[in-house]
């Protein structure tokens, strides 16, 4: 009887002495595409990212975060499996990353159901901040809306006005496909047809041929890394490129840019909100990320940092890690970090800041391995996103 | 103009070709798996990284040797063969005879493995690789324009899929090789080593997709996972063709490479499913395979 007495005010005190150091425990888990075609993009350089965010938020809050990371396989049920267990049983707070539509929309339902937060940096599926809005989540980086109008607007301005696509036969594709045409229809254009290719794929050329025989004068690729890759290194080959037809490289990325060599690349047109050579800052950044990944960061992945970056802020201004405290203080701070400058998050979790048209130098013109990209324009933040009463939100009254 | 299932002839034969320059690839693969399934008993699950290997060997051999595309197409069937021949010997070997299960684990085993040193060594986006000087452009036939290097890939391939059956089943040497798969203790004691023929044999399988990692090289992303994709095709051409059927395998991957590419103008969306509503139809009706013996 003594004995037990005395276990309970053993616990009593360490209970005690607990609350006297507490501390607010936050668990990020990192989610994505560990293996597969966007783990480039994604993968252990998002994890370094985020920690990069831990790093710069600095341990003297009262803060104390933990990263975890793990592998959605672009499976939308691998990825619904990997939340749940990490919100029931792992004690994880948000989830940040997630590229791939298809497991990206799951995840944000899921979030909401069991109301975590939800930092969206690699889907680009404009539905999360439109159809499929939510109070749990933020999409920070870049979204089909944003690609459609930076890329294709400057398409057809150029005089690109009939298209054909070649669109990845899931979510992602359909969404970009989706909102390219309608930039393509709005500014007087036609799309003159499509094509559904399995993802992902290898070989390209077959539906590169019934786009180049539809004798449209852009190609619109809305596919994303190895299917994008391959599709622009065949259209070389197969001398579409060189037959007049453009090539419309809906999502590219600098890695992507990088693997293709700029002999293939040269003079492909891309959007992206990103680049490591922007300014000192983004350089600067982008060494520090290259020390430990031997890469130069992409853009989903500096869209991590920022996200993260924001969220513990927030979680710092809120005094509490409750979701949807944390997310409303994420929507009224505006955000401030190195990569994407100063911004805001609006009330459809959509976070806004400029958006770069790049053109791919010629290779004479680069001086590096990693110099990739010159700027053909500069899209203002309040331009290069969706406006808010176009994307049907709830959220937004 | 006539139009056949409305779509216009000239894009039909266009599709037709594109078909024959897949069929290609899957013809070679099909074909090395086809040899040690059929000589050595073991389903080789790691064919597919070793033609990964292939692509990644000619790309490093261009960057840190300075060997152009013609010399790899000879160096790396022979460098990755070797490794094929070392893997043989100190793993493979030792599991002739249990199950055919142990076979396929140990080599799934090891083709993640070394798929993922290769991506952990040059991450997932693939490494450019250029078409040779000597075959770039390309010609225009009246109904499409066809690179030069993918008709050289049609032609090489069919060379190199003829030879290897001219040699299996007209050649003293493949002689041998037939009947030591048909019984091993006779043709030792005919005074014929064995177990080297039957290294040999895994070698030269892994060379040819070393080959056919080469030939890839210049049109297909570089990267870790081509092998990891164009495996499960590979392997539902060998079950078609007839497991062990070595004409069976050439022939099968030609035609699969028309099938897919016609689905590709038909019905898009299903390309990447039909050669496996095909294998299952042919397994359902002719369980041996097109060109297979009943056991």
């Amino acid at each position: 009887m003594r004995k037990t007495g005395f276990i309970l005010a053993t616990l009593a005190g360490l209970l005690m002495a607990g609350t006297a150091y507490a501390q607010t425990k936050v668990k990020i888990g990192v989610m994505n595409d560990r293996s597969g075609l966007y783990s480039d993009i994604t993968g252990e350089g998002s994890v370094v990212a985020a920690q990069l965010a831990v790093e710069d938020f600095g341990a003297d809050k009262g803060i104390t975060v933990e990263i975890v990371s793990a592998d959605h396989q672009n499976k939308p049920d691998i990825g619904s499996n990997i939340a749940r267990q990490w919100y029931d049983t792992e004690e994880v707070d948000a989830i940040a990353d997630v590229p791939t539509s298809s497991v990206a929309l799951a995840i944000n339902d899921i979030t909401r159901e069991k109301n975590k937060v939800f930092l969206n940096s690699g889907a680009a599926t404009s539905d999360l901040t439109g159809a499929k809005c939510s109070p749990n989540t933020i999409h920070w980086t870049y979204d089909t809306w944003q690609l459609a109008h930076g890329t294709g607007g400057a398409m057809v301005a150029a005089g690109g006005k009939t298209w054909f696509f070649l669109t990845a036969d899931y979510a992602f594709g359909h969404a970009l496909e989706r909102d390219t045409a309608a930039v393509v229809k709005a500014a007087g254009g036609e799309v003159v047809g499509s094509v559904k290719t399995p993802f992902p794929g290898t070989d390209f050329s077959s539906f590169l041929l019934q786009a180049q025989s539809s004798g449209a004068q852009v190609i619109g690729l809305a596919n994303a890394g190895g299917d994008t890759i391959n599709s622009i290194k065949q259209a070389s080959e197969f001398g579409i490129t060189q037959g007049g037809q453009a090539i419309a490289g809906l999502l590219v990325f600098a890695n992507d840019v990088h693997a293709l060599g700029l002999d293939v690349a040269q003079g492909l047109v891309l959007t992206e909100t990103f680049y490591w050579d922007l300014n000192d800052d983004t350089r600067k950044w982008s060494a520090r990320f290259e020390e430990k990944t031997g890469k130069k960061p992409s853009m989903v992945q500096a869209g991590v940092y920022g996200a993260v970056l924001h969220y513990l802020k927030a979680v710092e201004a809120a005094g509490t890690k409750d979701a949807q405290a944390v997310v409303a203080k994420m929507k009224e701070m505006p955000t401030d970090d190195v990569l994407f400058g100063k911004g805001q998050v609006r009330i459809d979790g959509r976070k806004i800041h400029d958006a770069y048209l790049f053109r791919v130098k010629k290779p004479d013109q680069s001086k590096g391995e990693w110099d990739l990209y010159e700027t053909v324009a500069t899209i203002p933040a309040d331009k290069a996103f969706r406006p808010l009463n176009e994307g049907g939100c709830e959220l937004v009254k | 103009m006539f139009e056949l299932l409305g779509i216009p002839p000239q894009a039909l034969f266009g599709q037709l070709l594109l078909g024959l320059i897949n069929g290609s690839f899957y013809a070679i693969l099909s074909l090395g798996l086809a040899i040690i399934f059929g000589l050595l008993n073991i389903i080789n699950f790691t064919h597919g990284a070793q033609y990964m290997m292939g692509a990644f060997v000619a790309w490093m051999l261009l960057n840190y040797l300075g060997i152009p595309y013609w010399g790899a197409l000879i160096v790396v069937p022979i460098i990755v063969g070797a490794t094929g021949i070392v893997l043989e010997r100190l793993l493979i070997s030792r599991l002739y005879h249990l199950d055919h299960l142990y076979g396929l684990l140990l080599t799934f085993g090891l083709a993640l493995i070394i798929t993922g040193i290769f991506r952990n060594q040059y991450g997932i986006s693939g490494l450019p690789y250029a078409i040779p000087k000597q075959l770039a452009g390309g010609q225009n036939l009246g109904f499409m324009f066809l690179p030069n290097y993918r008709g050289w890939v049609v032609v090489v391939s069919l060379v190199v899929c003829l030879a290897t059956w001219f040699a299996i089943e007209k050649t003293r040497l493949g002689g041998y090789l037939r009947a030591a798969t048909e019984n091993p203790t006779m043709v030792g004691a005919f005074g014929i080593n064995v177990p080297r023929l039957i290294t040999l044999t895994y070698g030269f399988g892994v060379a040819l997709a070393a080959f056919a990692g080469v030939l890839a090289a210049p049109i297909y992303s570089v990267n870790p996972n081509m092998g990891a994709d164009v495996i499960i095709v590979v392997f539902a051409v060998v079950v078609i063709g007839g497991m062990g059927s070595i004409l069976g395998s050439i022939l099968t991957g030609f035609g699969l490479g028309l099938v897919e590419g016609l689905t590709r103008v038909f019905y898009p969306e299903g390309s990447a499913v039909v050669i496996f509503v095909i294998m299952a139809i042919v397994l359902l009706v002719k369980p041996a395979g097109l060109f297979g013996r009943e056991a």
